[in-house]
């Protein structure tokens, strides 16, 4: 059908991108999750005005673009620090902090979900904030943030693409760098598409399923 | 403390080209919206339309814009588009796929919020004696307006945002590009990437500020 | 005058209307009562052609409604009608509401559109909200608000779909109350309805559909003092 120079070690070369793809992904989305529930009930906990400078750290990472992020951090850990990280771990130390930015948005709005007089009723029973948050508000607030959560990780892995200006060759680095090589954009450019698009769309599929689901009870 | 010597001034002489930069950026992401609305527009009516192939056509803008990199989606504006002997300059390459962009997740939103609003409305307008077109536009639209005006500002915030890719397709006219060229002029990547994020962080809080105002003023119901 | 001669309707299988006969006069109250799936507020529904009949013929003032050289916009500035749910629209103020479609559909000005909302609206007891969103309004300001927005496109005929049906009870009495007014100035009306009161001091005639049938039709103190068909009884002793 495609009259292609791609060889067999191009298409390697490409799964070893869309495989750095995941691995940034995945790393990032861990620890971003983690640090974006412990931001996220540290806001609710603390309130509007005592957590304000927490809200305006965080809220950087969502105002200011992805790539001038990736490009400040690297400038700052090799110029000013001259630490000698991998662009790895600074691509997966700003994307993780960018995703728990989000992840906190996700999380408060989770927990804010939960009504108020439910929780007073668990309080009401003798539980502790600890047996409240665990037995209460999780089990009623995962049912609001998973949704929004799946949404977030896609995100991040269609936004690791950016990553590249940290010298980390993922997977559409990987095309681009066989475009410059191969002269055949469309066809590369497809194949790349395709493989976000078949990890993505499905599991949008599932995480708008999951919101209609929990919505209509 | 640091072994490295911060040199603002320097990095602050270029303010003014970095603010001209700061006007072509606005100027791709206000356009990106505004033709984005249109096409989203378009999406949602072809979504509802009896013709299956129309329909389809219309998910899978929606799809695709959704569930790929948006950096891809300006490379096939750019690259994609090039393989058919069309060569688009960076300015349109950039502005077609942020405005793909838009218009996919926008059409999204629009649906949900005609799922929002339930059929009695319309029926309502219809017993009034409206037409179909008249229902639509008098009741449910401003509905919708309400409904899709928070998403709609965050996608403006994110088209501002991803004006920041037009580099990757060689725009060097907004303010990412030109901040770019300065580094390559001075090396003063550090500040000069500082004073562009500052200047990013200011026009998406007077986007979400104004947007505020503006929804304060038109829906006080 | 509103003629309805062997209405037949369906929704998928089930036949909802099955022969309707009925005429009202200009000036006349009709009440219709029955149960749940009798197909009455289906009726109402089909005469301002809302919905489509399978088969019959409804005429209203000499205009088919059904008929596909018809003009149901037209028709239906004629023809008010207010829902169970009132459906007020939320974007709008209470005197936006009833201005909207004498200013969109019969090309008012503003001022005259107001002039006839503020009167209606003062007519309904809701002369101190004009400026009010609905969402502020209790149920049974938001049913009259529904009514003098029908009203304010000065209808010939008025339909109301158990208007009282989705009201906190204490809200029943309100909304009743203008119905009979409308009722005493003489407006033409076809109420469907579950408020046996009402129907009685009210209705010209009532009529009593029992699964997509007119069981029968009388003046308020025939069927209720002496209803001729058991199904009729039936119903009667059941709501009483």
């Amino acid at each position: 059908m495609f009259d292609t120079a791609l060889s067999s070690a191009d298409l390697i070369f490409l799964a070893k991108g869309a495989g750095m793809t995941i691995v940034v992904t995945a790393i990032s989305v861990a620890i971003g999750t983690v640090l974006g529930i412990v931001f996220g009930v540290i806001r609710v906990q603390l309130g509007t005005v005592y957590a304000a400078p927490l809200t305006f750290f965080l809220d950087i990472f969502r105002s200011v673009p992805l790539l001038i992020q990736l490009v400040l951090a690297n400038a700052f850990m090799g110029m000013v620090l001259r630490l000698q990280f991998s662009g790895l771990t600074v691509a997966c130390m700003v994307l993780s902090l960018y995703t728990a930015a989000y992840c906190a948005e996700i999380v408060r709005g989770g927990i804010d979900a939960v009504p108020t007089t439910t929780r007073r009723a668990a309080r009401s029973l003798g539980m502790t904030w600890g047996q409240d948050m665990r037995h209460i508000v999780l089990p009623l607030a995962t049912r609001v943030a998973l949704p929004s959560w799946i949404g977030l990780a896609l995100g991040v892995m269609k936004d690791s693409a950016l990553v590249y200006v940290v010298q980390v060759t993922e997977l559409l680095k990987s095309t681009q760098i066989l475009i410059t090589r191969l002269q055949e954009p469309m066809f590369l450019l497809l194949i790349c598409g395709v493989f976000y698009f078949v990890i993505s769309f499905p599991l949008a599929r599932f995480g708008g399923y999951l919101e209609k689901r929990w919505s209509n009870d | 403390m640091f072994g490295y010597t911060f040199q603002w001034n320097q990095a602050l002489a270029r303010l003014p080209k970095m603010l001209d930069g700061a006007v072509v950026t606005m100027e791709v992401a206000v356009l990106s919206m505004l033709i984005g609305i249109l096409c989203a527009i378009l999406l949602t009516l072809l979504r509802l339309s009896g013709s299956r192939s129309l329909r389809a056509v219309a998910t899978g803008w929606v799809e695709v814009a959704r569930n790929t990199p948006a950096l891809f989606q300006i490379y096939m504006a750019h690259f994609g588009i090039a393989s058919f002997g069309i060569h688009l300059s960076p300015f349109v390459s950039l502005l077609i796929g942020i405005t793909f962009n838009n218009a996919g997740y926008l059409a999204e939103n629009f649906r949900g919020a005609l799922k929002a609003i339930p059929d009695t409305q319309i029926r309502a307008g219809r017993s009034l004696g409206m037409s179909q077109t008249q229902a639509f536009r008098y009741i449910i639209v401003p509905q919708m307006l309400r409904i899709s005006f928070l998403p709609m500002t965050n996608q403006m915030v994110w088209a501002v945002l991803m004006t920041s890719l037009g580099v990757t397709v060689g725009l060097n006219s907004d303010l990412y590009g030109v901040t770019q060229d300065l580094n390559a002029l001075t090396f003063r990547t550090f500040e000069l990437f500082a004073i562009a994020a500052v200047i990013f962080y200011i026009i998406t809080k007077i986007i979400t500020l104004s947007a505020r105002l503006i929804a304060a003023r038109l829906f006080r119901y | 005058m509103i003629e309805i001669h062997d209405v037949h309707k369906s929704f998928g299988q089930l036949e909802v209307l099955k022969g309707i006969e009925l005429t009202v006069d200009k000036g006349e109250v009709v009440t219709i009562i029955g149960g749940s799936g009798s197909g009455k507020s289906t009726l109402l529904t089909c005469i301002n052609g809302l919905e489509p009949i399978a088969s019959g013929r409804i005429v209203v003032d000499g205009t088919e409604v059904h008929a596909k050289s018809t003009d149901l916009n037209r028709l239906r500035r004629k023809i008010g009608i207010v829902f169970q749910q009132w459906n007020a629209f939320p974007h709008l103020t209470v005197l936006e509401n009833v201005t909207l479609a004498p200013r969109k559909v019969l090309g008012m000005g503003k001022a005259e559109a107001e002039e006839i909302a503020r009167t209606q609206l003062a007519h309904v007891g809701l002369g101190d909200k004009l400026a009010t969103y609905p969402a502020r309004l209790s149920g049974g300001q938001q049913q009259r608000m529904a009514i003098a927005r029908a009203l304010a496109m000065s209808p010939d005929y008025m339909l109301f779909d158990e208007v009282t049906s989705a009201l906190d009870p204490q809200l029943v009495g309100e909304v009743l109350e203008t119905l009979k007014m409308l009722a005493e100035e003489g407006m033409t009306m076809i109420c469907v309805t579950h408020e046996m009161a009402f129907a009685r001091d009210v209705s010209d005639r009532v009529a009593y559909f029992h699964k997509g049938v007119m069981a029968e039709i009388g003046v308020p103190d025939q069927i209720f003092g002496d209803p001729q068909h058991p199904e009729t009884r039936k119903f009667l002793a059941s709501v009483r």
